[in-house]
């Protein structure tokens, strides 16, 4: 009997090995599935999750939506929208008003406001900035007792023990003045940036391509160990006039500059930040301005690992702005102007988890853990219940949590483009139009609009998204080419339609009538996804109905990149977000001199027509009007007859948000929205407690199973132990 | 043994050149450095001359293997392979492509990794090893075929499919942990028990099988007999003298692994959120960063090596018999 | 002729396979010493149940590797012929009644009804939500709700008895093969297998084999009035999509077998008999190709083919090529990450054998160097080909499912199981939960790779000389 209680211990180890691994967590919290520290229970503090890691957090580098999360928190440029007010507006930051246009021809002389767009040479902006604006506490401002800057000649010494920015011990601010933004508009033509909107903005701002040739050439030949000082560089463009004004000159008239203003891109860095960050020893160390930024923001960076959490903490130098006072006549029903006027912000920290499945994330949600979520498709089902007009409501249990849904279509447009440079599909003759047409008619975006997006999103009539200038809606919006108006609204147009058009084109039933060969077209798309082979299943079967074979070629992203740029494709799948609210940034998307092939643009189905061109660069400099809108009309009007795109959708996006987080309401352009919301962090604590009982009985039901496997191999054991021997 | 060793540490200079050249053309050849470029520089509005620079900064703008226009022995150093592979081998993997620095970031990843494979590696050994036990001291009684039934039952479920219910039970109806996440010190406990107890389990079915087999072939000969004929008792025989003879494949199967721990589960570290270099490499993957993937596969083998040699050592403590001349 | 054959590369491989089996078969059957053990794997009661379920899933793989090309209407007579460019099976042809009942979105195994519900105008303008009724199954019933059930019960025993009364004729032809070869009255067969009196248990895999297709019988004719497993997101039969996926995983499982085996087998036994230089170089090879972490591997080789695919579009003329190849390819590369593993494990044995006294004895003797490889080290070394083997192909079809999640599995618009699995994965979060996907899936491939441990099982009983007398 004693073997057997040897036994026994040993397969007690592993057990007893379990039972303390659970211990912590039953001493720890009422709530065992808390993923958050307990002392951090009942604290101000916003909880959201990142699916991706931010990669780039310089101002003059980031431009991805998952990357301004925090950007739009931090930096802070001359403006901003409008956070309540529909259609979107901008408002001043820090600037102390809106900056007004002056306009001059060729020879210097001022225009008047109503000039001809056509005469006019160049546009300047001033801009004055608010004085007592002060940075965040940095250790690049810091500065020792003479009032030198205590961190500018570091030697690899003194960096032996600095791994993050927290190590320095000092740290510093100063005022904001008008020269960090001059700073900012010259590092976009820095050659080691690589700035995304150099390419645009270089056609644009004054003498920014000629700095950008510059700076190249001083590093082709090894100037300054790798940092440019660009203070001692001039930038005509980009001038400063006194300590909180400065100037921006832009070629031409380009009434869309001012959006520009309101990105992170134009938002001021201190030059002392790029000296601090050039010294030798702190790349190694991942201490860049991408990682480490520095702003005047609400908020700054406290905890930066994009490997699990990125931390974003009240700014102690912020200087306080007040919550807009105004805003949409629902608002204030929706109790979104309970706050007018009280000092901004209201959440101390905002913690960001890494979270790369969606279904987690979900669950979390439910479970209190993340405050909004804007979850994808399949969780829907569970949250969403679509009601007879279309129109989204919460689904009961949803409700009984206090769930709250904010909905919002998208600024962004996901569209299949023919390749016009295509023998088969593109081109403008009669043949291939009828063809695409067809094809247009054929693919059922309302079905997959109601299969993978659970009605999250609106078929597109045209290149336009609603909520930006020039959209129609209701009957006179509608694509002829494939819709028809039928009691009050749109309707496709029935298959048998598509087939005429297709044997008009001269593929009857599917079959080429000059080769006799059925026809095929081949679909570029980049899948990856566990949903994506159903989406290419419903790809083939829409293609099936009018017996054309299509043929999915599944490619990377890169690979993808290189066949558009070599207009090889045919048919192929993307999509577009806006930069900012104005029909330019969608209609360009098809100006022929913007084309992938050749011109290197992001007119990626090539597709190229005179008079839209024409059109085009009339509507570019035109105020928001009833002119504008026929220019617009007349453009959208040639695009449908050609159908370069099968036009696609428009995603709604649904925000879902906890009881306790208020002041949310979505918007498509600003991305410094922390600052306007609040969490009531008491009756999320309450509410959480209240969800997740920790459920025991699995456990005891689990040992109890351990110790009923055993009996009978004990019973065994003795059995054979006294039975074997006689 | 000595010089044995020393053998064996030479030896590995040339695996880890041959890993060099076969990831070198995997990656290379498969990718041009123009693509990468494109990829990494964003899909809105890119310039010729913003990829021209971003591959000169990474010094990728010199010819993949031979520079014609090179003098002497420039004509090979002069070229991403030496350059890049050079950097390898003195353990400097430079920045990633995205332009962090990859040895900081395995520094700060290992330990997550760790965290999570060293407890399932330990307890998968002891509970495998303990069922095994079982197994082979109830041969051929019911316990043993319906053990073996249900290792192979155990053995025929997906991972997936086991994290996904372990997910779905624990993490979501039952409230006992966190569904996913990671913290750091005595915090991040509570999130390892789901990951460690679903590798575990997984692991049970092959890793008893396995063992079981092994026990039964000792079990099987004639010192077992022997020792039986004695009057031992089954128990006294099978932990005196079946494992201790068991050790040998146990630990050829076990040694091996130990240093590639590091290198963490791709899968479990991907679904439960946890921050350790099998995420790093899965994102580094779906991200085509090429830089990191270079470095990984490097780090794997160095340490894979190493789980070798050290298995070499264990060989000849184990068992006296087994020579190298 | 109304179709024109087309053979894929895994097909040729795959009957190459089959082939080979074959040879072996007829090359053993007159050698004793070869004969014996697979005797004693005859015996094995668990073995020769999971043998009938293999060669069931054997015989749907074979069935969906003739493919063929289906001849298209002519315009006129003079037209040369042609032939649709879709790629089909044998067993496609026989579920084209699935294939082509595609409904809307999700509906449930056996539902009359979509899962989700939609908003349909009725005829008196009222809007309202219901769950409309499916386009391909349960049409024939007026009142579903009650008359499902009956209607289920009635076609199922159908298929059962139709699949049972084929059984019967099987049987039949059976004992009258048994009752000749063995020159016994075939009454006394009958007896005999009805008690299980011979040394093969037939009355097992009479059983077995009579439950399976009695099974299919069922579930085939039910397939024709109903989804049996229900239908995936997009609508599309899961049931087809499951039994199309059985070829991907055996396919899988046995041709990265077939590429990895002669390497593995051959440089294991030379490294560790030769020793010296030989054992240095092909440890180097395999040390160099193992210590690549096999995800990386895998990851690599997928994202080269790729490329290579988006280089040469015109190569793969046909989806079911372009699909074939990045298998193949899957194949190979899981080949080139999986044979170290058994090449270092019979090194290591060979190592320990080298050093016994028989091994040493006959060296003494002179005898050559390849007599001592195949008479007596490579029959004391085939148990661990064979268990590595086994615990092998059912490895390799649980890790195409990891693959397909990490990206780098079969093409993502192939039927396999780890694809079906990956999507349930979205479908567990759905609320009322999606489930039959997943449990199809799982179910088919958990049956396979428990049928194919179970025969490795009894392979292993009889092949390793040391396990065969247990007291």
């Amino acid at each position: 009997m004693q073997q057997s209680l040897a036994m026994r211990t040993r397969l007690g180890v592993p057990l007893i090995c379990a039972a303390l691994m659970l211990l912590p967590a039953i001493v720890n919290a009422s709530a065992w599935n808390n993923p958050y520290p307990r002392r951090d229970e009942g604290r101000n503090i916003l909880y959201s999750a990142f699916a991706e890691r931010p990669n780039h957090l310089d101002p003059a580098r980031s431009y991805s939506t998952n990357e301004s999360v925090f950007t739009g928190q931090i930096y802070e440029p001359p403006l901003q929208y409008h956070y309540l007010k529909r259609p979107y507006e901008l408002v001043p930051l820090t600037a102390e008003e809106m900056p007004r246009a002056t306009y001059y021809d060729a020879a210097g002389r001022r225009l008047p406001a109503d000039a001809d767009a056509a005469a006019i040479a160049h546009t300047v902006y001033e801009i004055r900035v608010r004085p007592g604006i002060r940075y965040q506490p940095h250790p690049a401002l810091a500065r020792d007792e003479s009032g030198a800057l205590r961190y500018a000649r570091m030697s690899p010494e003194d960096l032996a023990e600095i791994f993050t920015l927290a190590d320095f011990a000092a740290t510093g601010t100063r005022e904001l003045v008008a020269a960090d933004y001059v700073h900012q508009i010259k590092r976009l033509a820095h050659p080691q940036l690589h700035s995304p909107i150099l390419g645009v903005m270089r056609k644009y701002i004054v003498g920014l391509d000629a700095l950008s040739a510059t700076l190249e050439q001083a590093l082709a030949q090894g100037a300054g160990d790798g940092f440019l000082d660009l203070e001692r560089l001039d930038l005509a463009g980009a001038r400063v006039v006194d300590r909180y004004r400065y100037r921006i000159e832009v070629n031409g008239k380009y009434p869309q500059m001012l959006y520009w203003l309101a990105m992170p891109f134009f938002a001021p860095v201190p030059p002392e930040a790029d000296r601090f960050y050039a010294q030798p020893g702190m790349a190694a160390r991942n201490l860049s301005l991408d990682w480490y930024p520095i702003g005047t923001g609400p908020y700054l960076l406290a905890v930066n690992n994009p490997n699990r959490q990125m931390v974003l903490a009240r700014n102690p130098n912020f200087r306080g702005e007040p919550y807009p006072s105004a805003g949409q006549p629902e608002d204030a029903a929706r109790g979104l102007l309970a706050d007018a006027g009280r000092t901004m912000p209201f959440i101390d920290r905002a913690v960001y988890s890494l979270e790369t499945e969606d279904i987690p994330y979900w669950n979390k949600f439910l479970q209190g853990y993340y405050d909004s979520s804007g979850v994808q498709s399949d969780s829907f089902d569970q949250a969403i219940r679509v009601s007879g007009g279309g129109d989204a409501t919460l689904t009961d249990e949803m409700r009984a949590q206090g769930i709250r849904l904010l909905t919002a279509v998208a600024t962004s447009v996901f569209y299949v483009g023919f390749n016009m440079l295509d023998a088969v599909v593109g081109g403008q003759a009669e043949r291939a139009r009828k063809l695409r047409h067809a094809i247009a008619i054929a693919v059922d975006y309302e079905e997959y609009i109601s299969i993978f997006l659970n009605e999250r999103g609106v078929p597109a009539q045209g290149p336009v998204p609603p909520g930006i200038f020039g959209h129609r809606e209701g009957r006179l919006g509608i694509n002829p080419y494939v819709y028809d108006w039928v009691d009050g609204g749109p309707r496709r147009k029935p298959i048998a339609s598509a087939h005429r058009l297709l044997a008009e084109a001269g593929y009857p039933d599917g079959i080429d009538s000059r080769t006799g060969q059925p026809l095929s077209l081949y679909f570029d798309v980049t899948a990856s996804g566990p949903d994506d082979k159903a989406r290419l299943d419903w790809w083939r079967k829409q293609f099936r109905k009018l017996g054309i074979r299509l043929v999915v070629r599944n490619t990377l992203y890169n690979r993808f990149q290189e066949k558009m740029r070599k207009g090889t494709a045919q048919l192929f799948l993307w999509g577009w977000g806006a930069d900012y609210p104005d029909p330019e940034n969608f209609l360009f998307l098809l100006d022929g001199r913007n084309s992938k092939v050749g011109a290197g643009g992001v007119n990626a189905a090539n597709y190229d027509d005179p008079e839209f061109n024409r059109l085009f660069d009339r509507m570019k400099h035109m105020d928001n009007g009833p002119a504008r809108q026929q220019t617009i009309d007349a453009m959208i009007e040639i695009v449908q007859r050609d159908a370069p795109w099968l036009w696609g959708l428009h995603p709604k996006q649904f925000g879902l948000y906890h009881q306790w987080h208020s002041n949310t309401k979505p918007h498509q352009m600003a991305n410094n929205t922390l600052k306007y919301q609040r969490v009531d962090a008491d009756l999320r604590s309450r509410l959480r407690a209240q969800w997740n009982p920790p459920r025991l009985w699995p456990l005891w039901v689990g040992g109890l199973v351990l110790v009923g496997g055993l009996v009978p191999g004990a019973w065994s054991y003795w059995r054979k132990e006294h039975l074997a021997q006689p | 043994m000595t010089a044995y060793l020393v053998r064996r540490l030479l030896y590995a200079i040339p695996i880890l050149i041959g890993v060099n050249l076969i990831t070198f053309t995997l990656f290379f050849v498969v990718n041009t450095p123009d693509d990468m470029a494109h990829l990494h520089l964003g899909v809105k509005h890119v310039t010729p001359e913003a990829i021209v620079n971003w591959k000169r900064e990474r010094g990728y703008d010199q010819p993949l293997v031979y520079n014609a226009g090179g003098e002497g022995i420039a004509k090979l150093t002069e070229t991403i392979l030496f350059n890049k592979s050079i950097s390898l081998f003195a353990f400097r993997f430079g920045a990633s492509d995205t332009g962090r620095d990859i040895g900081y970031d395995i520094r700060q990843r290992m330990w997550p990794s760790l965290a999570i494979a060293l407890p399932t590696f330990l307890v998968g050994i002891l509970v495998n090893i303990t069922f095994a036990m079982l197994l082979a001291f109830f041969r051929a009684t019911y316990i043993d075929v319906w053990g073996v039934v249900l290792c192979v039952i155990m053995m025929s479920i997906s991972t997936l499919f086991y994290i996904i219910a372990g997910q779905y039970l624990i993490g979501k109806l039952w409230h006992l942990v966190p569904i996913s996440g990671y913290d750091t010190g005595v915090d991040a406990i509570k999130f390892l028990v789901l990951p460690v107890l679903i590798g575990v389990v997984h692991g049970i079915g092959s890793g008893t099988r396995w063992y079981r087999t092994i026990f039964l072939e000792e079990i099987n000969k004639d010192y077992v007999r022997t020792a039986r004929a004695k009057g031992l008792s089954e128990l006294r025989v099978l932990f005196r003298h079946v494992l201790q003879n068991a050790l040998i494949p146990i630990l050829t199967g076990a040694v091996v692994v130990i240093p590639s721990l590091f290198m963490g589960s791709l899968i479990m570290e991907a679904f439960f959120g946890i921050p350790g270099l099998g995420s790093y490499t899965i994102n580094a993957i779906n991200q085509q960063d090429f830089a990191v993937v270079r470095a990984m596969v490097f780090l794997g083998a160095v340490l894979y090596i190493l789980g070798l040699i050290m298995t070499d050592i264990a060989y000849t403590l184990a068992d006296p018999r087994v020579r190298f001349e | 002729m109304p179709f024109t054959p087309v053979v894929l590369t895994t097909d040729a491989l795959l009957f190459l396979l089959l082939a080979a089996a074959g040879g072996y078969a007829w090359y053993a059957r007159r050698r004793e010493h070869l004969r014996a053990p697979w005797r004693q794997v005859a015996r094995s009661r668990l073995g020769m149940m999971a043998a009938v379920v293999l060669c069931a899933y054997l015989l749907v793989g074979i069935a969906d590797s003739f493919h063929l090309r289906l001849r298209i209407a002519q315009p006129d007579a003079q037209a040369a012929v042609r032939y649709s460019p879709e790629v089909l099976s044998l067993l496609d042809l026989a579920t084209g009644h699935l294939r082509d009942a595609v409904e809307k979105t999700y509906s449930a195994p056996f539902a009359a009804t979509l899962y989700v519900r939609e908003t349909v105008t009725t005829p008196d303008g009222t809007v309202a939500r219901v769950y409309p009724r499916l386009r391909h199954a349960a049409t024939h019933l007026d009142d579903p709700e009650r008359q499902r059930l009956g209607d289920v019960l009635a076609t199922a025993a159908t298929g059962a008895l139709q699949g049972i009364a084929l059984w019967a004729l099987a049987v039949a032809l059976l004992l009258y093969g048994l009752a000749r070869s063995g020159r016994a009255r075939w009454r006394t067969v009958l007896r005999q297998v009805a008690r299980d009196e011979l040394a093969v248990p037939w009355r097992l895999m009479l059983i077995t084999a009579g439950v399976l297709i009695a099974g299919a019988f069922m579930l085939a004719n039910l397939s024709f009035t109903y989804h049996v497993f229900g239908t995936d997101k997009v609508g599309q039969d899961v049931f087809y999509q499951t039994v199309k996926s059985i070829r991907t995983g055996l396919l899988i499982g046995t041709l990265t077998t077939l590429v990895m085996l002669p390497f593995a087998v051959l440089l294991g036994l030379v490294a560790g008999y030769f020793g010296r230089w030989v054992d240095d170089l092909i440890q180097y090879l395999y040390t160099t190709l193992n210590s690549i972490p096999g995800v990386l591997l895998i990851a690599a080789g997928i994202l080269s083919l790729q490329v290579y695919m988006a280089n040469h579009p015109q190569r793969f003329e046909s989806f079911a090529e372009s699909a074939d190849l990045r298998l193949l390819f899957l194949c190979l590369i899981l080949g080139v990450t999986s044979w170290t593993g058994l090449c270092r494990l019979l090194r290591g044995e060979t190592l320990k054998l080298r050093e016994l006294e028989y091994v040493q004895a006959a060296t003494a003797f002179g005898v050559r160097h390849l007599g001592i490889l195949t008479r007596h080290l490579l029959p004391n070394v085939m148990h661990v080909v064979f268990i590595t083997v086994a615990l092998d192909f059912s490895g390799l079809v649980l890790a195409e499912a990891v693959l397909s999640y990490v990206g780098i599995g079969v093409d993502p618009s192939m039927n396999s199981w780890g694809n079906m699995i990956n999507q349930a994965r979205l479908e567990m979060a759905r609320e009322p939960v999606v489930w039959w996907s997943l449990l199809a899936a799982f179910t088919f491939m958990f049956a396979l790779v428990l049928a194919a441990n179970l025969l490795a099982d009894a392979i292993r009983d009889a092949f390793d000389p040391r396990l065969r007398s247990v007291p």
